[in-house]
């Protein structure tokens, strides 16, 4: 069984029937009016390099502004979490194989970002000048 | 110099901790070889023909003596006493062991240097204009901008998994020596009348095996709007770059796909949304990094000017030194293309001597340059002497730059593994049959690249004589092109290609073809060929291929 992580913890839980899963190439500004509603959104990754995910999770949270559960699927490793984490992502579905305790790390890998990101939308130069 | 303030080092000490994690990972069975290697090469280790080879940054080219001193000490100690330094301003190691790497990487750290990003589908080394900061036609110091774009894209965690590799280049001066039309993206710093700096921004030029001119995108982007517009650009990328076939992925096949006009308005509908957040660039964040930069303190010193006799001091003098924007200083270019010894390489001896210089006569920096020589930015004229004594006597003084034997070259066959040819005995012949210094001098400027295959390291369409080695049954066969040009123009092919025995043969008929149609000494070999196009060049090279040229010469005479 591949294991889900959410924010930070492992977490036994089947997913939800009703799961929306956006695929690397689903035209979100299509959804735009219903995304509100929903409580849970899943991302697809379809190959360990493909980064459109990227894009879309940055998309859900900063243009369209989903509050909700925002679940990684696919091709989930641990090497991805913590940049996932930074696009805005809270929850992982790892992919089969992949050791969940041993990935816990892997959010702590970088204690600092250079960029604006969704986990802090202010870059680091706007808090080191604060400083 | 850039120097680290303490999160700068925090995160490329997090790097060597991560990457040593996943080494060990790899080699102890829990890492897939195709994990790892997404993983490797963001950290600029390749596994090739006969070792790995590891691709150490240096940021925008600018590198200290102390770091020279610990590479040179790097490539004694994991390698086999010597770097390759390519074309993308960076250092390659041969020979390294795969378990050693997070060692290395772990004393680069100690002077502030790392590989972080030199290859895979991310964001790569940005480079510049290896005169910044010192050259008269300044408009900015492209190293603050290349500075600030480094820590943009150091671990951007939107782009790490791009679908293909890219290239930024910055240029902050008038002349374009950061050859920003054909990367993926090209920065041209601009000023206008009232003082206000932006950025002319190019998108979608390249080379390798699809060879196309960047276009400007927009004339002129105000510089606080830098870094979100770079995001809006890579978003469109990362989203609708092609991914389903590695050769079509690069940026500049989206803006072909697309077409230039809609990529455009993608990328300012995208932008819009971005425009004026969080990540548009402060002032106070521009003097901040600017701060962190070491300068040289100059001393009010009067030109000096040396008799313009010819002796081999005139003849460095004419060609390696360069203009200074301060009084009584020159650059310097460092020459690593001796007759005999691959172009780029240098062994761990040298790199110390060469720190040891730079120490006495440029404040302990140099630069290292997409032509694949090293330069001194700060020389005092007044020591021009000396320094080319000593450079001298290391033989790092051969008086080349901008002729025909400063040949542009990838490591090719004899290293890499996606070569089809070998380069560098051809770069060897070539440099031996010109060998003739006065004869160099009188064809001017010349531009020779050669690129071992289709992914055009060497950067060839860009040569005013381009060199590809071309794989034909299994044997190596050379393919020429000319009429390229750094500033923006790809060469044509002259047609079939040639054996690699008879190249110094056809390069000889190309410039003999050349003293006859040139108006002046003025014209240079690339401006003849724009002026009367490929044919003359093309009838004279395949006219009875099978006789010497000094043969045919006398037989033409007669």
């Amino acid at each position: 069984m591949p294991t889900l992580i959410r924010n930070r913890q492992i977490v036994a839980e089947p997913s939800p029937p009703d799961l929306v899963v956006f695929e690397p190439t689903d035209d979100l500004a299509a959804f735009a009016g219903r995304i509100g509603s929903l409580r849970i959104i899943a991302v697809n990754f379809p190959k360990y390099g493909d980064g459109r995910g990227y894009s879309i999770a940055r998309l859900l949270r900063e243009r369209y502004g989903y509050k909700g559960e925002l679940r990684a699927v696919g091709v989930v490793a641990r090497d991805h979490l913590q940049q996932m984490e930074r696009c805005g992502f809270d929850s992982f579905l790892l992919r089969e194989g992949e050791n969940a305790q041993d990935a816990l790390a892997a959010f702590d890998d970088f204690s600092e970002a250079y960029q604006a990101n969704a986990a802090q939308p202010a870059p680091l130069f706007r808090r080191r000048s604060g400083r | 110099m850039y120097r680290y303030d303490e999160i700068d080092q925090r995160l490329v000490d997090e790097r060597v901790a991560q990457f040593r994690d996943q080494t060990r990972r790899f080699l102890a069975g829990k890492l897939s070889e195709d994990d790892f290697r997404a993983l490797r090469l963001r950290n600029g280790l390749y596994v090739q023909r006969y070792a790995p080879m590891l691709r150490i940054a240096i940021p925008y080219g600018l590198l200290s003596s102390r770091q020279l001193r610990k590479l040179a000490d790097i490539a004694g100690t994991y390698d086999r006493g010597y770097g390759h330094f390519s074309t993308r301003q960076n250092l390659q190691l041969n020979w390294p062991k795969l378990e050693d790497v997070p060692q290395i990487l772990a004393e680069l750290a100690t002077v502030e240097m790392h590989a972080i990003q030199t290859s895979g589908n991310c964001v790569r080394n940005i480079t510049t204009d290896h005169f910044a900061g010192v050259a008269r036609d300044e408009i900015v110091d492209s190293f603050v901008w290349c500075e600030l774009i480094r820590q943009w894209s150091t671990f951007h965690p939107e782009f790490n998994y791009l679908p293909r590799k890219f290239k930024i280049a910055v240029n902050g001066a008038l002349a374009d020596r950061a050859a920003t039309f054909v990367h993926d993206i090209g920065l041209h710093a601009l000023r206008k009348a009232d003082g206000e700096v932006g950025f002319r921004v190019i998108v979608g030029g390249g080379l390798g095996r699809t060879p196309l001119i960047g276009h400007v995108i927009r004339e002129f982007l105000p510089w606080p709007h830098l870094l979100t517009y770079l995001d809006a650009i890579l978003r469109v990328y990362n989203r609708y770059g092609r991914r389903d076939n590695i050769h079509k992925a690069r940026i500049k096949i989206l803006v072909k796909e697309r077409g230039v006009e809609k990529f455009r308005d993608e990328v300012e509908a995208e932008w819009a949304h971005l425009k004026d957040g969080p990540a548009t660039v402060t002032q106070d964040e521009v003097r901040r990094i600017e701060a962190r930069f070491t300068r040289p303190e100059y001393e009010q010193l009067a030109d000096v000017k040396y008799p313009a006799a010819k002796s081999p001091f005139a003849a460095w003098m004419k060609r390696n030194v360069h203009p200074h924007k301060q009084p009584g200083y020159a650059a310097v270019t460092v020459s690593l293309k001796k007759t005999g010894v691959p172009p780029g390489d240098m062994t761990s001896a040298q790199m110390e001597r060469i720190a040891e210089l730079a120490d006495h006569y440029s404040f302990g920096e140099l630069r290292v340059t997409h032509e694949q020589n090293l330069v001194f930015a700060d020389v005092r004229q007044a020591e021009l002497p000396g320094l080319w004594r000593d450079l001298r006597d290391q033989g790092l003084a051969t008086p080349n730059i901008g002729l025909l034997t400063n040949i542009i070259s990838c490591p090719g066959g004899d290293f890499c593994s996606l070569a089809n040819a070998k380069s560098i005995p051809v770069a060897e012949a070539i440099q031996r049959r010109f060998d003739d210094l006065d004869y160099l001098h009188d064809i001017g400027e010349l531009d020779l690249n050669i690129s071992g295959c289709m992914n055009a390291c060497g950067h060839h369409h860009v040569g005013h004589i381009g060199i590809l080695g071309v794989d034909k049954n299994g044997e190596e066969w050379y393919q020429i092109t000319i009429g390229g040009a750094q500033q923006g123009r790809i060469g044509r092919i002259i047609g079939p290609s040639f054996a690699r025995a008879d190249i110094p043969d056809v390069i000889e008929r190309l410039i003999d073809t050349y003293l006859e149609l040139r108006d002046s000494e003025n014209e240079r070999f690339v401006d003849v060929v724009h002026r009367v196009g490929v044919e003359p060049f093309k009838k004279n090279v395949y006219a009875n291929l099978d006789q010497k040229p000094a043969d045919r010469r006398r037989a033409l005479a007669a």
